[in-house]
């Protein structure tokens, strides 16, 4: 029986459209492999970078009303030590390993090392919102942007998806820059810069003061720049930002999405959420009389 | 909308009511939160000293009127802060995270180091409610290390259990470690089910003595913890996430992640380091 849920993106061959989101149980080989016997359909490390990095002392996250707010400070093992996890993950899924580096040149060696230990993709982390001299601060310059990608692109064969971040004028503007640079996929979107403070003490609760907004608030957001950014490029679209159920992904893929990440919502449901998902696309495109779902991909854009 | 999950994350401010001093280095703050009161033995709270840290630590005690107690060792920076607070003084919180014992009814050993005593304190007073006959079994370096000493005392003569120290100077009961002290009791008896919290090489060495009994097993675990919600990734043991999936595990569990369990943790990079 053919398998409605499949998709190919970039080269990669997904058995269904929904993945891991970057920094979510992503250190660990042996949880990441739990992720996709859970049903995921790709898997995505820990953004990892060159050298060890401990991250922000606590508190690393606070609760809002509709989602969270974290500023984690990135921290990882550094690539080399990714190596030992990495065995765990083997023929489980497609593996995406998510990188960050603090130039141009630092990006080039980052992808090399991490294609030599295993990466079937990766995905560069120009987008996180709560690091200084790199993610966001590279995504928000284009003209950095474009050396990193472009960089990257050079020094591997493997595809490089390459993760927005909302928190710039245009998100159009970006994603066009990554497409032109050579990028192989966007994933939009990385979590909107937000921070929250405790009125009785007066202080911010995260130790950095500022993070990044994840969960259902994201979701409007997260949508519409897909929307936009499925309009100006050609490249295919990994929708992320707020997904927590099957209705949620297939508005990603209406709005343009050819795959979905799931991050925050794994908090609440459980690593279930990716068989639920999937089974509620299923059920969807059953219903609707589809026979793939590449068919709802950019679908809304057809009712204009 | 607002799930139970979000519920509970929510950070809460709460002033601190009163403070008990447990031994030289231990103290336990007392402070009324509604959801903590409905925390079960074995679950933890994550404490924010504002301006400083948040740490996870484990519930000791619950009362009707919604006031919790967490029982903390001055070990490190943001305890050494919480130690120098009194009360009136202002925490945040949020949780309670976790799993928890399942207690069990018939015939219970509890053992518990240094300030891992203090989850178990709570969930003897649970099994005491159930009339399970509890034995419990405690280690510290010094006398005065050893906490709760008269309150388990009260519940265990409600329960005509045993009660049985070690001290590592000898200051106390047995001279030596308690685990020579579970050998001993095991040789002897059995149990249907045996609860441990403590240091890690305590932990390991139960749970090879409850192997080779063939006892039933949970125990507490601790690893670096920072969401607390089972997102971050940064308190995995093997496949397991202790404030998810834990911190409560059981000896098949612990099986399963027996190439980590009692060697390797994760430092706050994510490296691998012994334990
Ligand atoms: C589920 C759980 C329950 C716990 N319950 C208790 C308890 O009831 N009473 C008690 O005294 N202690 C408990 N601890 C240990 C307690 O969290 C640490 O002692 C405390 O975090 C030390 O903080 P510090 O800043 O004073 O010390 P630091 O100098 O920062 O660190 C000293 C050591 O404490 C540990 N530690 C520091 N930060 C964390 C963190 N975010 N998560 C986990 N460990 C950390 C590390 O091993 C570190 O090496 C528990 C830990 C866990 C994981
Ligand atoms: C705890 C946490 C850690 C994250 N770490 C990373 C990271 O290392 N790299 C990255 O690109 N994005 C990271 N993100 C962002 C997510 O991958 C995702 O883009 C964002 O959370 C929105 O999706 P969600 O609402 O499904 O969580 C992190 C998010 C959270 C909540
Ligand atoms: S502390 Fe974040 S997953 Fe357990």
């Amino acid at each position: 029986m053919m398998n409605r849920l499949a998709i190919n993106i970039a080269g990669l061959e997904l058995s269904n459209p929904t993945m891991l989101a970057a920094g979510i149980l992503g250190i660990s080989g042996l949880t990441l492999s739990r992720v996709a016997k859970a049903g995921a359909g790709a898997i995505v490390t820990k953004s990892l970078g060159l050298q060890p990095r401990a991250g922000y002392p606590n508190p690393t996250i606070v609760q809002v009303e509709s989602g969270l707010v974290n500023a984690m400070g990135l921290p990882n093992p550094g690539i080399e030590h990714f190596t030992q996890e990495i065995k765990f993950t083997r023929s489980v899924a497609p593996l995406i390993i998510s990188i960050y580096a603090f130039s141009t040149d630092e990006f080039a060696i980052a992808a090399q090392k991490a294609v030599k230990i295993g990466a079937d993709a990766l995905e560069l982390n120009v987008s996180c919102p709560h690091a200084k001299k790199t993610g966001a601060d590279i995504g928000q310059d284009p003209k950095l942007l474009e050396e990193v990608v472009k960089a990257t692109k050079r020094s591997v064969k493997k595809p490089v998806f390459v993760k927005l971040t909302p928190n710039v004028d245009s998100i159009v503007r970006s994603a066009k820059t990554a497409e032109k640079a050579g990028a192989d996929a966007l994933t939009a979107i990385n979590t909107v810069k937000a921070m929250v403070i405790d009125i009785e003490t007066a202080k911010p609760i995260l130790s950095n003061k500022i993070g990044g907004l994840s969960g259902s608030a994201l979701k409007p957001i997260a949508v519409r720049c897909v929307y936009e950014i499925f309009d100006a490029v050609d490249i295919p679209i990994v929708g992320c930002g707020g997904i927590s159920t099957w209705q949620d992904a297939v508005e990603f893929l209406q709005a343009g999405a050819s795959a979905i990440q799931i991050g925050t919502a794994i908090a609440q449901k459980g690593l279930n959420i990716f068989t639920q998902v999937n089974e509620g696309i299923e059920a969807f495109l059953e219903k609707k009389g589809f026979h793939s779902v590449k068919e709802i991909i950019g679908l809304s854009h057809k009712s204009k | 909308m607002s799930t139970i999950t979000q519920k509970i994350n929510f950070l809460r401010i709460v002033e601190i009511e009163k403070i008990v001093r447990e031994s030289p280095t231990v103290k336990t703050f007392f402070f009324a939160d509604e959801l903590s009161a409905q925390g079960k033995p074995g679950q933890f709270i994550m404490v924010w000293i504002p301006g400083y840290d948040e740490v996870p630590m484990s519930i000791s005690s619950t009362c009707s009127d919604d006031l919790v107690s967490i029982t903390v060792a001055n070990v490190g920076e943001a305890t050494r802060i919480m130690h120098k607070q009194e009360a009136g003084g202002i925490l945040g919180i949020r949780g309670p995270f976790g799993n928890s014992f399942s207690p069990v009814k018939g015939k219970a050993l509890l053992v518990g180091g240094g300030t891992g005593i203090a989850p178990l304190v709570f969930l003897a007073a649970e099994l005491a409610k159930l009339k399970t006959k509890l034995t419990f079994l405690l280690g510290a370096k010094t006398k005065e290390e050893l906490i709760f000493l008269s309150y388990i005392k009260a519940i265990i003569s409600r329960t005509k259990g045993k009660i049985n120290a070690a001290t590592e100077d000898g200051s106390f009961g047995h001279k030596g470690v308690v685990t020579e002290l579970v050998e001993t009791t095991l040789a002897k008896e059995k149990f249907d089910k045996i609860y441990a919290c403590g240091r890690e090489p305590m932990l390991y060495k139960i749970f090879e003595l409850s192997n080779m009994h063939k006892i039933s097993l949970q125990m507490s675990l601790e690893r670096i913890i920072r969401c607390a919600i089972g997102l971050c990734g940064s308190c995995t043991i093997g496949k397991y996430r202790v404030c998810a999936d834990g911190p409560v595990f059981t000896s098949n569990q612990l099986q399963e992640v027996v190439n980590e369990f009692g060697k390797l943790k994760r430092d706050f990079n994510g490296t691998k380091i012994s334990v």
